[in-house]
């Protein structure tokens, strides 16, 4: 059996409360591809709905909707299930879930996909009351053979007792009875009644990922396989205009060349042969249509739109009277962000195999698996039935495989496609397809003014924001202004615009979008503005964030777990931020001395987070030490750049640097306890550490960060 | 044609001898735990040991192989190896898991040599692995882990 | 920036090009255009110097000469003067970061031979910034006493004549060091993408041999 089997033997579906947990009764289910962590054992695996089955050797597979990239879904949605099955965390097991847009919805933005931090918060009730609706029908079953009322039967940590007449069993024994009941509407515990949700349970996924047994995209090797590279431009909008592949074919084990829309792609017997061939190519581009202006020349083009008026994203007040008034001081600032790449560890591949009917299997790290799976059936020619995208295991994404539209998977099926189909194929990007490949966090230009009255209050705020709109939009992109729209400081003044820029320089979302830069504009400017006041960066945060509980609570945490006005070692000096985003909130408290290269070194980063109810402590703490290394990172180091021409600079690590052992800090993590539902983690490690580290860095060396990474003002 | 052995298993290899040795033992041999990242010795995701020594394979010719022994971190190994494995799951170390192979590796090539490392150590050793998660912080207390529980 | 301290005490017409020494056609064109400037890929033959009379005059000039090769990036940048290597023509702190060890062998577990192979490696289908990883039986860093970086050429001078700052060795051992040491050699056989250091190694050992025959004066500064 494999995954496809399992959509056509799906009788129907339930739907409780607008959650769809579909009932299915294929008689057993076994995926053939490797996806994820190993489904079960050896056992039969029956279906309760579309998102649990238990095998009959006890263990409980968790089909998730959401791919598992690190960011801890597999961990996640397994811990729903199981609570509400009763299951012992040792049976769970968890892959992924087939390509069915309707079933495997993300309820948050109605298509099958990962992204915003939503995981956990679309599918907190959902899982759950699949979990349920499982232990309800394992209970009939149970009652049934037991013949005792379902009543009288308890469950706990995966045993099935009734307690009166003495009789016990694992889930295993009633599996096949239990996946032929019809579970009514399931009832869900009250969050006091939690045994599972919020402990430390160790992730399901690490075993394989140490041991080196767990598969991604990449590592998925039929016999016969071809090996696919593109020939890609160095400048944005290039395309081909000639090409002379001689040289390529005189490589021992290149099978075929072949132009595609994005550049030439290579195929051959072996991955080395491919990325010789590749080498071997001699083209000539087409540049008529490609960016060829500088980053630094883009720059310029960006500070000159703040003259302009732009769209109103936020008019609170009257911020022009308030900057008017007797006795106030205006203090500027200008920032200008790079364009960041999110170079994961794995680049982008895909392979595809064609059955003996005709239909093609795609395994890929998707995460709008069905966008994938229409745009390579559209390119393919083939019925949307006939493609199936079979989620794997990704080596990080950071927002990079969440694309409209799915590019990329445009260009692997155009490859798959030009390569007539007769053998299985792998396209796979190099690090330097991937880091040259665009898609980037934006480059973004903020222009910030603050009003200061005579009393040494901050009456009035304006930011300008310049840059594209990452959802391609002519109107106000919430994307890129989000952060700094809903500032939450109460300052009685705001006006903050937004100026969308066109370029043929894709953009995308970078692990925490609009936060990446707004949080950074805002934490640092609004940081300056204390300073000029005199105010301590936490007790005036504080005295603006009355209003806002939620900010208030994780910087006050994050204060006192810092022991924040402490004295400090010589050449030490501390910064402070905190940032909402995807509904969580983190503070963020950081201690930085000037490091070996002249560059912030940041010794120790003091985190408090309040995401609602915490599911597992332990993934919630891992993302924030994740967040905050990758936001570091960048930061400090990172910005894609287009030289002279438009020619992009970077290509590998060696000049796209990414933070390592010896430039990560300590990192202490403390989560608010909450009864809020819970929400997203993510990306919001990410926004605060960028800020807090820069106003750190002010207050030490008295230079404010105005331009980004920090490492080129530090050593220009 | 090169001849060597992989996790203890004698392999001959005769294609291309620039070939790099991740790509016979990935495409070749089909062991995929040792994984490409950069290609150019910068991440070491294709950390492997050659001749007991922590090498990166995409910089390493299959012709410069010939008569050494290949472990992957399939065929890792004794106690620092399990030591490594223990504590990285203890702590959960990897999150999209995809460098791990080559941190597992390099770790374990440094408690090889050093069975009681300082954090300078782990900088010294750990620093040509990249993690784009950064799961720095937990690799570091796992290593130090492993190594206390190598004491006893 | 160091590149052009390369060019610097060098004002003598350059009429010879060193045996062996293929002239790319920039660089002829360099030559043909410019007419006396030298190209930073060559070496004035020791002998050329005899014209300067004073014998210490001429020591200085010859080991001016020398400094074309000493302080190019490719033989400063292994001379750190902290434990951690420079990395390219812009002298640029090693990525990744690696640090000395025992011998300026690396550190136990990320040692100089876990990248670097005893020959150069050519890098095929990735960055086109990274031709080749470098590579050489003997690839290691010189010891911390021997830091060149961050140092004129006179202090360089004096560092490498004094024993307790040259690994103990006599001058003669210094001019056999330089012309015949393999790891030295390597400046003229960097590896794809790497500028050599100019001349070839026998240039450069008369250089140093005649600069100690004449005494082995250092320049001022």
């Amino acid at each position: 059996m494999t995954l496809q089997d399992l959509n056509t033997s799906r009788r129907g579906f339930i739907a409780g409360s607008g959650l769809v947990i579909g009932v299915a009764i294929a008689p057993k289910f076994l995926s053939a591809a490797p996806t994820g962590v190993r489904a079960g054992g050896d056992s039969a695996l029956l279906p309760m709905n579309t998102f649990v089955r238990v095998g009959t050797d006890d263990t409980v597979t968790v089909l998730s909707k959401h791919i598992e990239f690190g960011q801890g879904p597999f961990t996640g949605l397994a811990t729903l299930v199981a609570e509400e099955l009763d299951a012992d965390w040792s049976q769970m097991r968890a892959v992924h879930s087939p390509t069915e847009n309707k079933i495997y919805a993300n309820l948050a933005f109605g298509l099958q996909g990962t992204g915003g931090s939503s995981s956990i918060a679309n599918s907190y009730e959902q899982m759950r009351k699949a979990g349920a609706a499982a232990r309800a029908m394992l209970v009939a079953a149970a009652a049934n053979e037991w013949k005792v009322p379902a009543s009288e039967i308890t469950v706990e940590k995966g045993r099935i007792k009734h307690a009166a007449s003495g009789k016990e069993s694992g889930f295993g024994a009633f599996a096949e009875k239990a996946a032929k009941q019809m579970p009514g509407e399931p009832k869900l515990k009250d969050p006091k009644d939690f045994k599972l949700i919020g402990t430390e349970l160790p992730k399901l996924d690490t075993r394989g990922k140490i041991n080196g047994t767990a598969i991604f995209t990449l590592d998925i090797t039929p016999d016969n396989l071809l090996i696919a590279v593109v020939a890609h431009p160095e400048h944005f909008g290039a395309t081909v205009k000639s090409f002379d592949d001689a040289e390529a074919h005189k490589v021992q084990g290149v099978v075929d060349v072949k132009q595609v829309p994005s550049g030439v792609a290579v195929y051959a017997d072996n991955t080395f042969a491919a990325l010789k061939g590749r080498d071997a190519l001699s083209i000539e581009w087409d540049l008529s249509k490609a960016e060829t202006r500088s980053s630094e020349e883009l720059a310029a083009e960006y500070v000159r739109h703040f003259r302009e008026p732009g769209i109103e994203a936020t008019n609170k007040g009257n911020v022009d009277d308030a900057f008017k008034a007797t006795g106030v001081q205006s203090i500027e600032a200008e920032i200008v962000f790079p364009f960041l790449a999110h170079a994961p560890m794995e680049p982008l591949d895909a392979v595809f195999i064609k059955s003996g009917d005709g239909s093609v299997d795609i395994y890929n790290g998707a995460q709008f698996p069905a966008m994938d799976q229409q745009v390579a059936a559209k390119i393919l020619g083939m019925d949307e039935k006939q493609v199936r995208v079979n989620t794997q295991l990704a080596g990080g994404s950071f927002g990079r495989k969440a694309q409209f539209g799915s590019p990329y998977m445009q260009e692997a099926a155009n490859v798959y496609k030009a390569s007539g189909g007769s053998r299985p194929l792998k396209h796979m990007w190099t690090r330097e397809d991937d880091i040259r490949g665009g898609f980037y966090r934006p480059m973004y230009a903020h222009r910030m003014r603050g009003a200061i009255n005579a009393d040494g209050q901050i009456t009035a705020w304006e930011q300008s924001i310049v840059g594209q709109s990452i959802m391609g939009k002519a109107d106000l992109d919430s994307t890129s202004v989000e952060g700094a729209s809903n500032l939450p400081y109460a300052i009685p003044n705001l006006k903050v615009t937004s100026h969308n820029v066109k370029l043929v320089i894709p953009p995308l979302w970078w692990r925490s979008v609009g936060h990446t830069h707004t949080g950074f504009a805002v934490e640092t400017f609004v940081d300056e503005l204390f300073q000029k006041i005199g105010k301590d960066p936490v007790e005036g945060r504080l005295a603006l964030l009355k209003d806002e509980p939620r900010h208030a609570g994780v910087l006050k945490k994050a204060a006192e777990m810092s022991n924040w006005g402490s004295k400090l070692p010589e050449g030490r000096m501390r910064g402070v931020a905190v940032v909402e985003s995807f509904n969580t909130y983190v503070g963020q408290v950081v201690e930085v001395s000037v490091g070996p290269e002249g560059t912030p070194q940041v010794h120790k980063v003091w985190c408090a987070v309040d995401c609602g109810v915490a599911i597992n402590p332990n993934v919630i703490k891992a993302q924030m030490e994740g967040g905050i290394g990758y936001g570091l990172g960048a930061v400090l180091f990172d910005a894609v750049t287009l030289g002279k021409g438009g020619r992009i600079i970077q290509s590998n690590f060696h000049d796209y640097r990414s933070i390592r052992i010896n430039e990560m800090p300590d990192v202490a993590v403390e989560i608010i306890k909450s009864s809020e539902k819970p929400t997203g983690v993510g990306e919001p490690g990410v926004p605060p550490v960028g800020p807090a580290v820069a106003n750190a860095w002010r207050r030490l060396t008295g230079a404010p960060v105005r331009q980004l990474p920090i490492v080129n003002i530090v050593s220009a | 044609m090169v001849s060597f052995t992989l996790n203890g298993q004698q392999k001959e290899f005769d294609g291309d001898p620039d070939t790099p040795l991740l790509w016979v033992i990935r495409d070749a041999e089909k062991l995929t735990g040792t994984k490409y990242g950069c290609g150019v010795a910068q991440c070491g995701a294709c950390t492997v040991h050659l001749d007991g020594m922590p090498r990166r394979s995409c910089v390493t010719p299959i012709s410069m192989v010939d008569g050494s022994e290949v472990i992957t971190v399939e065929g890792v190994s004794g106690k620092e190896a399990d030591a490594v494995k223990t504590a990285w799951a203890g702590l959960d170390v990897p999150q999209c898991g995809y460098c791990q192979s080559g941190q597992v590796m390099s770790a374990v090539a440094l408690l090889q040599m050093v069975p009681k490392p300082t954090d300078a150590d782990i900088d010294g050793a750990m620093a040509g692995n990249i993690c784009r998660c950064a799961t720095y912080h937990r690799i570091r207390a796992a290593i130090h882990n492993a190594a206390n529980s190598m004491e006893g | 920036m160091k590149l052009k301290l390369a060019f610097t005490g060098l004002a003598a017409i350059c009429l010879f090009v060193g045996a062996g020494m293929a002239l790319s056609p920039a660089s002829i064109a360099q030559n043909a255009q410019g007419g006396t400037k030298p190209d930073g890929k060559t070496l004035k033959p020791a002998a050329s110097f005899q014209s300067i009379t004073n014998q210490q005059q001429r020591s200085v000039a010859l080991f001016q000469e020398a400094g074309k090769v000493i302080q190019h990036p490719r033989c400063v940048n292994c001379h750190p003067a902290t434990d951690r290597p420079l990395q390219g023509a812009t002298m640029h702190p090693h990525q990744p970061p690696v640090f000395r060890g025992d011998g300026g062998m690396g550190m136990p577990g990320m040692q100089c031979t876990t990248c670097h192979s005893p020959q150069n490696t050519p890098v095929v289908g990735q960055a086109d910034t990274i031709k080749s990883i470098p590579g050489n039986p003997a690839w290691h860093l010189a010891p911390i006493e021997m830091a060149w970086v961050g140092k004129s050429l006179g202090q360089i001078c004096q560092q490498i004549k004094d024993p307790a700052r040259n690994g103990g060795k006599s001058m003669d051992q210094i001019v056999e060091h330089m012309a015949h040491d393999e790891l030295v050699g390597w400046g003229w056989d960097p590896g794809a993408g790497r500028e050599p250091v100019p001349g070839t190694q026998a240039e450069f050992g008369e250089l140093i041999k005649a600069w100690v025959d004449t005494g082995a004066a250092c320049p001022a500064s």
